[in-house]
């Protein structure tokens, strides 16, 4: 910032950048695979709940697309008591 | 060999049209053989910024469905005999454009011609689609404001992914276009810069092109801008677009940056 700057009222522009940044790294990650992040999630859910009782809240499933290549990435939250069925 | 190009933005109003004429005369004014295409079907305004508004006899509607040869649509420039446009219905139904009809076209285009440049409609609906299917490079432009930069980013997404090239699982070639670029709000603050819009989008820099009067000026008289005045700020902007597509090493300049008090009496003219 410039020393005129310095006297201004603060500037916009990175306020723009930030907002940018925040809300494109949200649209790239579900954007336009969401409906197959969707459905992974209640499949996964539906794998999980077989062997073990899960809070379905507690699933998250994102997709992050690189240049390179793309992850998946599956977070469960297991209850510090789950409990654990036995095999069907 | 031919290279088709798409000039897409995602939002409306962004300067695609603008970018596609002054463009497209830019690389046919190097002697090559240029069509611009107008696929904005129903709100077709390419003819009217390039001047052929009360020439148009056939379009891209009637090449599709086999009423008219392509040879019979195209109309050829007055300024520039190596330039030509089709032109989009203004009357017919947007559903009329097929994947397969686009196809043929673009095919028989290819053949003649040594570049094909696109404009598409705004949005990312049918005709958005059918605009960048065939494309081998697209000039996303963008305006550095909020909606502008969001709507690029969905468009690059579908370039990834919708386009012929990507459904091959090759890499379409993408280029930033940075449109209404005012270098005096951006060094107030007041206006993303464009390293910001770069970091962004992380798609490489085709060109900066100034906000201008002279832009405005140029679509009033129906001319491309880079056929008006060649030494305006914007039409050596667009110029140097047009010749980096063309393989050429343009260093790139922000065209009405400040420059230090020796440089406004010295430097006045070169953007």
């Amino acid at each position: 910032m410039s020393l005129f700057n310095f006297f201004q009222k603060r500037t916009t522009a990175p306020a723009a950048r930030e907002r940018l940044q925040i809300l494109l790294a949200h649209e790239r990650t579900n954007g336009e695979h969401s409906d197959l992040v969707n459905l992974l999630r209640e499949e996964i859910i539906q794998v999980i709940a077989k062997h073990i009782c899960v809070d379905g809240e507690k699933v998250a499933v994102k997709m992050d697309k690189g240049d390179k290549f793309s992850t998946l990435e599956v977070d469960i939250e297991l209850p510090v008591d789950a409990k654990i069925k036995k095999a069907a | 060999m031919a290279k088709t190009i798409v000039v897409t933005s995602g939002k409306g109003g962004v300067g695609k049209t603008t970018s596609t004429a002054a463009l497209g005369a830019a690389l046919a004014q190097r002697g090559e053989k240029v069509a611009v295409v107008d696929f904005d079907v129903g709100l077709r305004n390419l003819d009217l910024v390039m001047g052929a508004e009360r020439r148009v006899v056939y379009d891209l509607i009637n090449v599709v469905q086999g009423d008219a040869k392509l040879s019979q649509a195209l109309i050829r420039d007055k300024r520039c005999e190596t330039l030509f446009l089709l032109p989009a219905s203004q009357t017919r139904d947007k559903d009329n454009l097929t994947a397969e009809g686009v196809e043929k076209v673009m095919e028989e285009l290819r053949k003649d011609f040594d570049w094909i440049v696109c404009d598409s409609p705004a949005g990312i609906e049918r005709g958005a689609t059918l605009a960048m299917r065939h494309a081998d490079i697209a000039v996303v432009v963008t305006n550095p404001e909020v909606s502008s930069v969001r709507d690029s980013d969905r468009i690059i997404g579908l370039l990834d992914s919708k386009t012929a090239k990507a459904e091959n699982g090759e890499r379409i070639e993408k280029h930033l276009l940075l449109t209404r670029y005012d270098a005096s709000r951006a060094d107030r603050g007041d206006m993303l810069k464009v390293d910001d819009v770069l970091e962004i989008l992380s798609i490489p820099l085709l060109g900066i092109i100034p906000e201008s009067l002279d832009v405005l000026r140029a679509s009033n008289l129906g001319t491309p801008v880079t056929m008006s005045d060649n030494n305006s700020a914007p039409a050596l902007a667009y110029t140097n677009a047009a010749r980096r597509l063309a393989g050429e090493d343009v260093p790139m300049s922000i065209p009405g940056e400040k420059r230090g008090l020796l440089g406004k009496f010295f430097g006045r003219r070169a953007a």
